[in-house]
């Protein structure tokens, strides 16, 4: 019986734990019938196993809980916010309760009447209004399928693993004694087989240590809906990079440094509906939580767009408080000022609550975050929010690498910092040295090339042609070249951050154990370039990077790299482009009005880049182009990259739309000239008058007036009726009508019937792109 | 019940470390150097699925090199520091015994090195023996240069 009870509990605990997310989520959209499945089901599994083990109070509750649902299901009752949070306290309770029994203890005294009386429609009393919603990035999926868990200390686990890996050793050890003696041919089979095995094992054990960050992301919704009911604010939460992994034990380290900084967000950053209107944001407050892999770092950002931290409210509070002096203050920068709010003892929130702001906490983060080997970065703009960033190392988690080798050392590189792998001999390759400093040009480009064997300070035992180049991107910096002895494999390492003394030299990111069991050293590719002599750009700005503007180096341009609609190469400045759109070609773009329009949206803009309008065909994306007061669309094929221009550009022999050509990673690329273009294109229209365009509308027609008024005026027309003396820049009649006089302007026909239109003076009068283009035409017309 | 000590010899020296800071006695297999490390910093090994560290503590003391390439069974003392795995080279590890005093400060001129590691005199049941500072044997010359 015992063990029935234990295989209950745990059971009710994995779908408590993955239940937090999926009622707040169901809250948000109620007719979200898969998460309204998955919470009837767990108060159906709860009811049913209680009888059984006769818990009548847990078999009343979720009973209960199970009606109220079950009539929800059947679209008997509509869940409200004054339902959910009645679910949510009864699952709560039962969470208590199943504690309570896993501990062995007498189930916790207290009435359950009042929480099943939350649950009749209509009732008050615990139920708090609902304020919170949730868009998870797992919207569609949810999590209906528990999958069978049990529960491990992370000793046990590392016990296995070290075990796992011993026997991976002596697994090598013993082919290498096969080989030396070779024996029976079927004692080889046997031994393969037996090879499978372990490294099938191998695999199993380490994935056991990973774990989603999902699991620490999933009772993040839960608790800002929480929250926020309980300071009457209301906050959306926007989750994303829940797939990205990272060690259990990692995991558990930033709990509490998340949960506090999310803590801090709602209580302090975002503030009540009231004042967010007042300062023209949108009433709800917006927390974004993303996770993503960088280099070998996890880095976990915590946005919210609330009133941000003031740096000298905090300098003043750290004076008083004799954090730092007086003198210490007047040198600090805006990032070391916003910095001091880690240190012990400082709270800008004048009022403590009982959710943070007692000057606990963010000296308590940043110490938890160090521990681990992590760093928490902070960036606010008073009025705008705030954002923290945690940067958790990636050791301890399995890292995908190249193992290379120096002479016959082996050393491994991880495999996100690497771009590409040529031959020094190769055709596209040429080595130069430079006044002592290598340079290879692969491909026409050049970079910096540093031989490891040289940075390491081994002796030199190749020539340098014969070496392969790794070349390198470390996250943040430039490319440089990499000249190794040999490479060898790709391997999936797990990596152990190593003794202080050697990550000291700032060349290596940690060690790793290789298959043989021989240990390797896995290179920080930034600090092998720091060492080796390598200028990277954003190296150098180093501890104040956060200081430098993004555009501090007005030499670099950047540029979208694309591919035009003729398959050319083309780079156009970034500045000029607001957003990138998709058009069904054959409705939205037409040849009108002496030039190729497309539409967008409500707006016809003229369309460049097309050299054979005709050959349009599917959906084109279309750059919109922005000059500050005119669009003008650019069709393409596809987007390459975004890239920064820092080469000189070869000018054009002719004015034209390509205003140059240079060289973007090594190949050729057209640049655009945008001012061309937009003088091209746009001449007409932008030396219009801004004179007020008029439009005659028969007055008497309720569906002109009802249905095509509104999007006249809107495409910038003052309407007028067919009595009214003012001179027309269109008429639009149906086409069924006569109309009296030459009243001026463009005539357009309205036809009821599609086929009736020829699409020139006749449009069928719910063709919006035809009409739209007419009105657009008209305007031009009138120069 | 008193403090258990290893007695090991190193740079011909013995001396003393606390056993209960050395979790096994290892012999040395394959080495694998780490370039542009301190020199005192001999490499890493393996010790089943755990990498080791190795010190050569001749050198952390300043008082030669041992030459761990030569084909010779080595010995380590293994000890955890801050949740690394080290190996600390020595001559020949002797035995263990029981420390009879508290460690006490010795006021005769040591060897600069020995200086740098010691954490007094305790008196054993082989007479008195220099007890040494595992920490700072890891910690190599120039470590206080460098804290400086």
């Amino acid at each position: 019986m015992d063990d029935l009870i234990a295989d209950f509990v745990a059971e009710c605990r994995e779908m408590l734990e993955s239940l937090g997310g999926e009622i707040v989520a169901w809250e948000a959209n109620p007719d979200d019938r898969s998460r309204l499945d998955s919470i009837f089901r767990f108060v159906h599994t709860v009811k049913g196993n209680c009888g059984f083990f006769d818990f009548p109070r847990l078999e009343a509750l979720s009973h209960a809980a199970e009606d109220a649902l079950a009539d929800c299901r059947s679209g008997r009752r509509v869940p409200d916010g004054a339902l959910v949070s009645a679910v949510l306290a009864i699952i709560d309770r039962i969470g208590e309760m199943i504690a309570a029994i896993d501990a062995g203890e007498e189930l916790p005294s207290g009435d359950d009447s009042g929480l099943i009386d939350a649950l009749a429609p209509g009732a008050e009393g615990a139920a708090a209004p609902a304020v919170a919603t949730v868009v998870a990035d797992n919207g569609a999926k949810g999590s209906n399928a528990t999958p069978r868990t049990i529960r491990l200390s992370v000793e046990l686990l590392d016990r296995v693993m070290s075990g796992v890996s011993d026997m991976v050793l002596a697994r090598n050890e013993l082919a290498r004694r096969l080989r030396e003696a070779p024996g029976e041919v079927e004692v080889g089979g046997a031994f393969e087989r037996l090879s499978g095995i372990i490294a099938e094992m191998r695999d199993a054990i380490t994935r056991t240590r990973m774990q989603r960050i999902e699991n620490l992301f999933v009772a993040l919704p839960r608790m800002v809906r929480d929250l926020s009911s309980e300071l009457g604010k209301q906050v959306l939460v926007d989750i994303d990079g829940g797939d990205v992994e990272l060690d259990r034990e990692m995991i558990e380290m930033i709990r509490d440094p998340l949960t506090h900084i999310i803590r801090n967000a709602v209580d302090h950053g975002i503030e009540p509906p009231a004042d967010r209107l007042k300062a023209g944001k949108r009433e709800i407050g917006l927390l974004s939580v993303s996770a993503r892999q960088s280099g070998n770092q996890i880095l976990i950002e915590i946005a919210d767009d609330g009133k941000g931290i003031d740096g000298s409210k905090l300098v003043e509070k750290a004076l008083a408080n004799g954090v730092i002096e007086r003198d210490v203050a007047q040198r600090l920068s805006k990032g070391e000022q916003l910095a001091l709010i880690f240190e012990a003892g400082l709270s800008t929130a004048k009022e403590v609550t009982a959710i943070s702001g007692r000057g606990v906490g963010m000296d308590v983060v940043r110490s938890n975050v160090e521990r681990i080997g992590g760093v928490v970065e902070v960036d606010s703009l008073p009025g705008k929010g705030t954002r923290m960033t945690l940067r958790v190392p990636l050791t301890l988690t399995i890292i995908p690498a190249l193992t290379v080798s120096i002479g016959k050392q082996h050393f491994a590189i991880p495999r996100s910092a690497i771009e590409e792998i040529v031959r020094a001999n190769g055709a596209s390759v040429t080595l130069e040295t430079i006044g002592g400093a290598g340079v290879a040009t692969i491909r026409g480009r050049r970079v910096p090339e540093v031989a490891l064997a040289d940075v390491l300070g081994l002796p030199n035992t190749m020539s340098d042609d014969e070496r392969t180049l790794v070349v390198l991107r470390p996250s943040g910096g430039d490319v440089y070249a990499l000249a190794v002895d040999r490479i060898h494999d790709h391997e999936e390492l797990v990596v152990k951050p190593a003794a202080p003394a050697v990550m000291a030299t700032g060349l290596y990111a940690g060690t790793t154990l290789a298959d043989d069991g021989s240990p390797i050293l896995l290179f920080d590719p930034a600090g092998l370039a720091q060492v080796g002599g390598v200028r990277l750009e954003t190296l150098e700005r180093g501890g104040r990077a956060a200081e430098a503007p993004a555009a501090a180096n007005s030499n670099e341009i950047p540029v979208l790299l694309f591919r035009g609609l003729d398959g050319a190469r083309r780079a156009l400045r970034l500045g000029v482009v607001d957003r990138i759109e998709e058009v069904e070609a054959k409705d939205a773009i037409r040849h009108s009005a002496g030039q190729l329009r497309v539409q967008l949206g409500d707006a016809i803009l003229p369309l460049a880049g097309v050299d054979q309008p005709d050959a349009l065909e599917g959906k084109v994306r279309v750059f919109r182009l922005n000059d500050g007061s005119h669009e003008i669309g650019y069709a393409f094929r596809e987007v390459i990259d975004l890239k920064s221009l820092d080469r000189d550009v070869i000018p054009a022999d002719a004015p034209g739309d390509v205003g140059g050509v240079t060289l973007i990673e090594g190949e050729p690329a057209e640049l655009i000239d945008a001012h061309w273009i937009f003088a091209e294109y746009l001449g007409v229209a932008a030396t219009r008058p801004a004179a007020q365009l008029v439009c005659r509308l028969p007055e008497n027609d309720a569906w002109m007036q009802n249905m095509l008024r509104p999007i006249i005026e809107a495409a910038g027309y003052l309407v007028i009726g067919e009595k009214d003396e003012l001179s027309a820049d269109i008429t639009i009649v149906s086409q069924d009508r006569e109309i009296a006089a030459e009243q001026g302007g463009r005539v357009l026909r309205l036809a009821t019937d599609p086929d009736a239109a020829d699409g020139l003076d006749s449009v069928y009068r719910y063709d919006r792109t035809g009409l739209l283009i007419a009105l657009k035409a008209a305007s031009a017309g009138r120069r | 019940m008193n403090e258990l000590l290893l007695i090991v010899s190193i740079a011909g020296s013995r001396v003393a470390m606390p056993a209960a800071a050395v979790e096994s006695v290892v012999e040395l297999d394959t080495l694998i150097p780490v370039p542009r490390a301190p020199a005192h910093l001999a490499g890493l090994s393996a010790l089943r699925s755990r990498v080791l560290t190795v010190i050569d503590c001749q050198r952390s003391l300043e008082l030669g090199a041992t030459d761990l390439s030569d084909g010779n069974i080595h010995e380590a003392a293994v000890v955890e520091l801050d949740g690394h795995n080290y190996a600390l080279t020595v001559d020949a590890v002797e035995d263990v015994v029981e420390a009879l005093s508290e460690p006490a400060a010795i006021r005769a001129a040591m060897g600069e090195g020995w200086e740098r590691v010691s954490l007094g005199m305790v008196e054993t049941e082989e007479g008195p023996l220099l007890l040494v500072d595992v920490a700072a044997l890891i910690a190599g010359p120039g470590a206080e240069a460098r804290a400086a």
